[in-house]
């Protein structure tokens, strides 16, 4: 199972925890499976089943701009917020 | 300095003439200002001269009644559009129910000239209800504060709250166990450090012309960093179809994130609709200060701790940044940016956004991290110090590396930090003992994400064998000749065999702004995209000329082969492009990402602090930093040395100086003190090359780690020359006697 590692602002939302472990063998179905733990944050990562515009997700070291990527047993799933720049 | 790793490229890290060059040194390059269209009138902005004030009535008669006007339009002239970030930008154009600040857009004007809008704007009246502004980020979080929006309640990943605030947002990084950490430090050094709201500071100011035709095609002509966000936004505030908006670049005289938004474009629009002529706007340097977007300022409480043998345990910010009269400062940024030149186990960060009145801020340069680097590189320093461990060695032993976990928790890929830091240790300067009194060094790191976003580009073969690049980002730091050349590189063809034209926004596919590092980056990796594409296309058409099996052709180092036949770019071009004449091309698109490789930076400064006078003089300064791959190398260190150049400013002049009643008092350039040739050294560089594993040719961006060390780096140089911790900024003459002789 990948490791999500929830953003510190939603972790009461995750019962406190640091990272969780959730199935799925592509990065939606890891979204929707770590949903069906912890009801309410596939909103606060998805708009409309897209990435939020304010949010940044990677697999391991690497950012992930598409849902279909596939997402390995033991990977870890960052959600972090989109930056920019000057 | 190379890792071993770096290709041996043909014209990637050689050192060509800019395409633009001849134009710029010349004054035949268009600039915003230079445009000109036949029956062109002028525009002019009224602006608010109170920080806070209800806007009660504004009466327009008198000036729509002077001879030579043409148009007029306040707030009430938009249409309403929806949506938080929406209303807000259409709000900071013209003011709605309330000035938010000194300098607010309140009126817009056009006129046969110049003179005569002016004096129109004179005879605009406006009835305001002056209300008390809130100038101070801390003093702005209180509960009894001034309510800047009666609507705005605080944010975060979490939700909304319930009550007014200024606190627009809050955001928190949480990793390991902070309070155990810290239990296990036998040193920990603490401080609060303050910063000023400063400007960006490009010698060119806002200008814009604007032509609404009959038919409902807008074309503007700006000086812009992306003219696709340009057109998106003006689409949304006029509520104008996008595809009738047009926008053609101009060229851009610095930029550094303040020339991201929209400002004069949609009244500027708005007054061509009305008055059916093209309208010119521009701005004078008070308005560039007072109306348009700088970085805010910051108060930051940090604490860090570490073993006595020097291994960073536990590191906790509470930063608070001004996000000016609407959400959206820099502090996110800052707090991911903070830690992560090192390798931190327990990391706690408090963030918070907060309105206050002044102009809403904009990006600049690294937004939020080099408040972020001025805090935690004094505490290192000041660790150091304690711990009796040589500064830069501090930083070695606890550097960020592969693997190493940010503080937003996504572990670095390959970085290039260690390989700085090691390389400032070798360096002559570092090597070089500084003697004389008054006289202290100062070294700090710095980190910026880079990041990747959307490009796309055009490539056409000539008959002659030369290829045309099309690209839509402004050339702002020598990209027209870095994509060039990593075209150049892909096609195996000389530099001077790419001729590369910015367009306008109907000319070429999305690309996003000119910031964040990206366009040599991402744009970069466009071109060569595109350029592979377009060999692929040669190979189809290469096929049946040569009576070869398509997939039997070759192409390496810029000559395409099968069996026997063989052929240079050129030559196979004049087979397949030459001989008929057809057209040939091939674009290239990429989304790529917003976290795409980070960049390092370590900077080494000397200066000399006149005990009598306050001013400091810096003797020597030295920048390293991590290009990833330098595909132009002159001007990779030019990135690092402005960027050096802008911090030193901002370390040691510069500051929004308010009045109590939110004026500025030196919105100009006399009295706003950027650094001039005279008051900076030659900025050495040392470019470290780490290339990044995201990148077809290993680039990282470059243009924004230069400006996060040197407030750092300057704070712990001026601390050792006067013996007093610098916690504020800027460092100015009179901050220096202030707390080194007690001088009120």
């Amino acid at each position: 199972m990948a490791v999500v590692w929830i953003p510190t602002l939603l972790r009461p939302m995750a019962g406190g925890a640091e990272t969780v472990r959730v199935s799925g063998a592509t990065l939606r179905e890891v979204i929707d499976n770590l949903d069906q733990q912890h009801p309410g944050l596939r909103d606060r990562i998805l708009d409309g089943g897209l990435i939020r515009d304010e949010i940044a997700l990677a697999i391991g070291s690497d950012q992930a701009t598409d849902l279909s990527l596939a997402v390995a047993a033991d990977d870890e799933v960052h959600i972090l917020p989109a930056i920019a720049g000057g | 300095m190379v890792t071993p790793t770096k290709p041996d490229y043909k014209v990637i890290g050689t050192r060509p003439l800019r395409p633009d060059g001849i134009d710029k040194v010349t004054g035949r390059a268009q600039y915003g200002n230079d445009i000109k269209q036949a029956g062109m009138i002028q525009g002019q902005i009224l602006r608010s001269p109170h920080a806070h004030a209800n806007i009660k009535r504004i009466d327009t008669s008198k000036a729509a009644a002077l001879e030579g006007v043409k148009a007029i339009v306040t707030g009430a002239d938009l249409p309403i559009v929806t949506g938080d970030t929406r209303a807000e930008n259409s709000i900071n154009v013209l003011a709605g129910a309330k000035a938010l600040y000194r300098g607010h857009a309140i009126a817009g004007v056009a006129a046969v000239n110049a003179h005569v809008a002016q004096q129109a704007i004179d005879l605009i009246e406006v009835e305001y209800e002056v209300l008390p502004p809130v100038l101070d980020v801390r003093d702005a979080m209180h509960a009894e504060a001034p309510v800047i929006h009666d609507s705005l309640r605080t944010t975060s990943m979490a939700g909304k709250g319930e009550n007014p605030t200024n606190v627009a947002a809050q955001i928190g990084f949480n990793f390991g166990d902070i309070e155990k950490g810290f239990a296990e430090c036998d040193e920990i050094v603490e401080g609060e450090f303050c910063t000023k709201m400063v400007h960006q500071g490009y010698i060119e100011p806002q200008a814009c012309t604007a032509m609404w035709n009959p038919d409902g095609q807008l074309v503007i002509w700006t000086s812009t960093q992306g003219s696709f966000p340009v057109r998106k936004d003006t689409s949304e505030i006029l509520n104008h179809p996008i595809s009738k908006v047009k926008i053609i670049p101009t060229e851009i005289g610095g930029g550094f994130g303040g020339k991201i938004p929209v400002y004069l474009e949609p009244v500027a629009a708005l007054l061509s609709k009305k008055s059916g002529r093209p309208v010119a706007m521009h701005m004078d340097r008070t308005n560039v200060f007072e109306g348009t977007g700088p970085t805010g300022g910051t108060s930051i409480k940090a604490k860090i701790g570490a073993t006595k043998d020097g291994k960073l345990i536990a590191g906790y910010a509470d930063m608070a940044y001004e996000g000016g009269c609407f959400p959206g400062s820099s502090v996110t940024m800052g707090a991911m940016a903070m830690f992560a030149p090192y390798d931190v186990e327990h990391v706690k960060i408090d963030g918070f956004d907060v309105v206050v009145n002044k102009p809403k801020t904009q990006d600049y340069r690294a937004p939020g991290a080099p408040a972020a680097s001025f805090a935690l590189e004094q505490l290192v320093d000041e660790l150091a110090e304690k711990l009796g461990i040589d500064p830069l060695k501090l930083r070695a032993m606890n550097s960020s590396h592969e693997g190493t976990r940010g503080p937003g928790g996504m572990p670095f890929s390959r970085i290039g930090q260690e390989e700085c830091i090691e390389a400032a240790l070798n360096s002559a300067h570092y090597n070089t003992p500084l003697e004389g009194p008054n006289r202290g060094r100062g070294v700090a790191s710095g980190f910026w994400f880079n990041v990747g976003l959307r490009s796309s580009v055009n490539v056409s073969v000539q008959p002659d064998g030369t290829v045309n690049l099309v690209e839509g980002n402004t050339d702002i730091g020598g990209t027209r000749a870095s994509l060039s050349m990593q075209l150049a590189e892909t096609l195996g063809i000389e530099y001077g065999d790419v001729k590369v034209t910015v367009v306008d926004t109907d000319s070429v596919g999305y690309n996003d702004v000119t910031a964040g590092s990206r366009t040599t980056y991402a744009t970069g990796m466009a071109a060569n995209k595109a350029g592979l594409n377009l060999i692929d296309e040669m190979k189809k058409l290469l096929a049946p000329k040569w009576q070869v099996e398509l997939d039997s052709i070759q192409f390496a180092d810029g000559v395409f082969s099968s069996g026997e036949k063989s052929g240079t770019f050129k030559e196979a071009a004049g087979i397949v492009v030459g001989a008929n004449g057809a057209g040939l091309t091939a674009s290239g698109s990429v989304s790529a990402g917003v976290l795409v490789g980070g960049g390092f930076g370590l900077h080494i400064v000397d200066v000399e602090v006149d005990p009598d006078t306050g001013k400091t003089q810096v003797l020597r300064y030295t920048v390293i930093q991590d290009a990833g791959t330098a595909i132009h190398p002159s001007y990779v260190e030019g990135q690092m040395q402005g960027g050096a150049v802008q911090g030193i400013g901002w370390a040691l002049n510069e500051e929004y100086y308010y009045d109590e009643d939110g004026r500025m008092a030196n919105s100009s350039f006399l009295d706003y003190r950027i650094p001039t040739t005279l008051d900076v050294p030659m900025i050495d560089t040392i470019i470290v090359e780490v290339p990044n594993p995201t990148h077809p040719f290993g680039v990282r961006g470059v243009g924004e780690v230069g400006i996060v060390p040197p407030l750092g780096a300057i704070a712990n140089a001026v601390s050792h020359a006067t013996g007093v911790r610098q916690t504020q900024l800027p460092m100015s003459p009179r901050r220096i006697l202030e707390t080194t002789q007690g001088i009120e």
